[in-house]
């Protein structure tokens, strides 16, 4: 790929995730690759049922049952750069409990439902901290209660948290919205991650706390260095957030570039399909919005070929017969569409 | 009829809640949820009311409905036979045939529709209720309901559960046009709802609205879909009007600082238009202890002495431009290097 030049922190290649359920088999990953670079923001934008967060899941290994990676590699490159495939780990072993948290981190989308509320969010952190001791003490001294509890003060004030020393003993329900989220932040870097997942992190919340939260998570990115995947579906989030994105439909990258180019110049019919549809704070207004035809297949039916030829303006004939595969489109953009390049994806 | 009186004329709409306290349930307090809210709403118009969570947006929409009962204040309605009512003091017995005229569409698509009910029996209850004893004269008009907002009348015999988030919120949509309503009250209707079928949505709520000659209410959270489906745009904050224009004028200068704050945390979807820098510090206060003075002055990067002390009233500003705000005359038109940026 044109990026190689650095070496990617983490590298999707090719992977599937499926479902077996009663009624048959959702294929809700099909053939996922992309790359995140180290302090990178990636964006990753569909709309539901795209896949998105259970690419993040498999990341993390966290998929249940009946879910299960069937095929694909995720390569991390750790701390000392030796890569490992994370999909061949044993999702309860310790090496990847070592990274869950510790150089993976990851913030959910419902901090409300993310947060134990019989426990302090003090002492969650707490718990974290002393759980990764080994990522603020290199040389694999313990770490005391009373340590982690100052870290956790530093890091609340680090993510504008008022009144630090008091909030730490609260519990998730008696924080608003917008001050739960950055507990959570807080939580998510209490470990000193090196790739940060931020799954929807602000659908929940309102649009002035929304701002304040994207502005800390941009300061945060530069003052840490840390790489972010930022998960929405929310275009407006990725134009600000990403300098990379991905765009997915029905579990497979329909296209990605660098933002400017998916928000500038989209080559693949989605991509621009779906920022025609979107009502913006500029144009005309009560006129009715250029739409996506038709509706989101059930997840039993795939159609053959492309996933998005049964809704696609510009279809084919050989777009229902064969799935194109990721191809160059610019300098640094790819799109899996045959406009584009003949290449079929026989895997 | 004319044109000039309006289907709907809120005056000083209040509701406050009480706060209680110890086995007594004794009144410690009272959360002012909307606190003296006053809009017209003239009919085939649009009027859009938003605002962020807590700000009474949804408590003002449920009073005009009376699913909940207001605390004071005036809820004038002009009926489809010219008398206008006070929405706000009728009784059950008298509210009961205005029910059909005043409809509502749900947030939550899934929420909203009764699972263990097919589409003839969730779309065709409203017309039950109204008198439609004959079930097969309700099947027909509810297979023209379901034509009427996009879905085929052969779905009628299945369940809910079958159909997508776009598709359950036009069959609740097709419910409220049940009883031929005049006046919809829409709550968050496309805000459950993924970008490409919300733009679907969208487009059926104009084409019906127009086909229908319907009047909305459209309560949301969203700016750029409020902007788009709205004649004229409320903005409330912790449960007052804080501004009230054409959507166009607010638009191009809002006269309230809040307004304007809202619009600039909107999420521009271009990365060469930066809207992430200058947010708005500070979070919305409780209506239960709200500041003194301006609401809005502890957040407000205009605040004066005065903001602190006085409470401003709700004043034109220009013509049809409403604004609660002290310095509404010296605030700058809406930054010009963002619309330059978005339209380039």
């Amino acid at each position: 790929m044109s990026q190689s030049a650095a070496a990617p922190l983490l590298s999707v290649r090719n992977l599937r995730v499926s479902f077996a359920l009663d009624d048959g088999v959702v294929r809700a990953v099909d053939g996922t690759s992309f790359d995140v670079m180290p302090g990178q923001v990636l964006g990753i934008v569909g709309e539901s049922g795209c896949g998105k967060s259970v690419t993040m899941k498999a990341i993390l290994q966290l998929i249940d049952r009946p879910g299960r990676i069937t095929h694909g590699e995720i390569l991390f490159r750790r701390e000392g750069s030796e890569v490992i495939d994370l999909a061949r780990l044993p999702p309860r072993g310790p090496a990847l409990r070592e990274i869950r948290g510790g150089e993976i981190a990851l913030i959910p989308q419902e901090p409300m439902a993310s947060f134990s509320p019989v426990h302090t969010v003090g002492d969650q952190i707490v718990e974290a901290i002393l759980l990764h001791a080994h990522r603020w003490h290199a040389d694999g001294r313990r770490i005391s209660r009373r340590e982690a509890r100052e870290i956790t003060i530093g890091l609340f004030r680090d993510v504008g948290i008022s009144m630090p020393e008091q909030r730490i003993d609260a519990y998730s329900w008696q924080l608003s919205g917008g001050l739960r989220q950055r507990a959570m932040i807080a939580m998510a870097l209490s470990c000193r991650p090196r790739l940060l997942i931020a799954d929807e992190p602000t659908t929940a919340i309102d649009v002035t706390t929304q701002a304040q939260v994207l502005a800390l998570l941009h300061d945060l990115k530069d003052r840490y260095n840390t790489a972010i995947i930022f998960i929405t579906h929310d275009l407006g989030v990725i134009a600000q957030m990403a300098s990379y994105v991905v765009v997915m439909y029905l579990g497979r990258v329909m296209e990605q570039g660098p933002v400017d180019d998916i928000f500038h110049a989209p080559r693949h019919p989605y991509t621009q399909a779906l920022l025609r549809s979107m009502p913006g704070l500029h144009g005309r207004t009560r006129v009715p919005l250029p739409v996506i035809t038709g509706a989101l297949p059930h997840p039993f039916n795939r159609p053959l070929g492309c996933p998005f030829h049964p809704r696609c303006p510009d279809v084919m004939a050989q777009c229902s017969a064969a799935t194109p595969s990721l191809e160059p489109v610019g300098v640094e953009q790819l799109a899996s569409c045959f406009l584009h390049s003949d290449k079929v994806d026989a895997s | 009829m004319t044109a000039a009186q309006p289907l709907l004329d809120v005056r000083g709409l209040q509701k406050f809640f009480p706060i209680t306290k110890g086995f007594l349930q004794r009144v410690t307090g009272q959360v002012r949820a909307v606190d003296g809210v006053d809009f017209t709403v003239a009919e085939g118009e649009t009027l859009g009311l938003v605002g962020e969570s807590g700000c009474g947006k949804t408590t003002a929409s449920r009073c005009i409905l009376r699913a909940i009962d207001p605390t004071g204040g005036q809820i004038l309605y002009r009926t489809r036979n010219g008398a206008t009512v006070d929405l706000a003091t009728l009784g059950p017995a008298e509210l009961r045939p205005l029910r059909a005229e005043i409809q509502m569409i749900f947030q939550d698509p899934f929420g909203s529709l009764n699972p263990r009910m097919t589409l003839l029996d969730n779309v065709g209850e409203p017309l039950l209720v109204n008198g439609v004893r004959n079930r097969r004269d309700r099947a027909d008009q509810v297979a023209e309901l379901l034509r009427l907002v996009g879905l085929r009348p052969e779905f009628m015999h299945r369940f809910p559960h079958a159909f997508s988030g776009g598709q359950r919120q036009r069959i609740g949509i097709a419910r409220a046009l049940a009883t031929n309503p005049r006046l919809v009250v829409a709550d968050e209707p496309v805000s459950a709802l993924d970008v490409s079928v919300q733009a679907q949505v969208l487009n059926l709520l104009l084409e019906l609205q127009t086909r229908l000659k319907l009047t909305f209410l459209f309560v949301a959270h969203d700016l750029s879909v409020v902007r788009h489906i709205s004649d004229r745009i409320a903005v409330m904050y912790v449960g007052q009007l804080v501004e009230l224009a054409p959507t166009e004028a607010l638009f191009d200068r809002p006269r309230h600082p809040y307004t304007a704050a809202l619009m600039r945390a909107v999420p521009v979807a271009d990365p060469r238009v930066r809207t992430i820098d200058g947010v708005l510090g500070g979070e919305v206060p409780s209506p239960a202890a709200p500041p003194s003075g301006c609401y809005f002055h502890p957040r407000c990067r205009h605040a004066e002495a005065r903001c602190r002390q006085e409470a401003p009233a709700l004043r034109e500003i220009a013509p049809g431009h409403f604004a609660r705000c002290h310095l509404a005359e010296q605030m700058p038109a809406a930054d010009p290097s963002q619309a330059v940026a978005a339209i380039s």
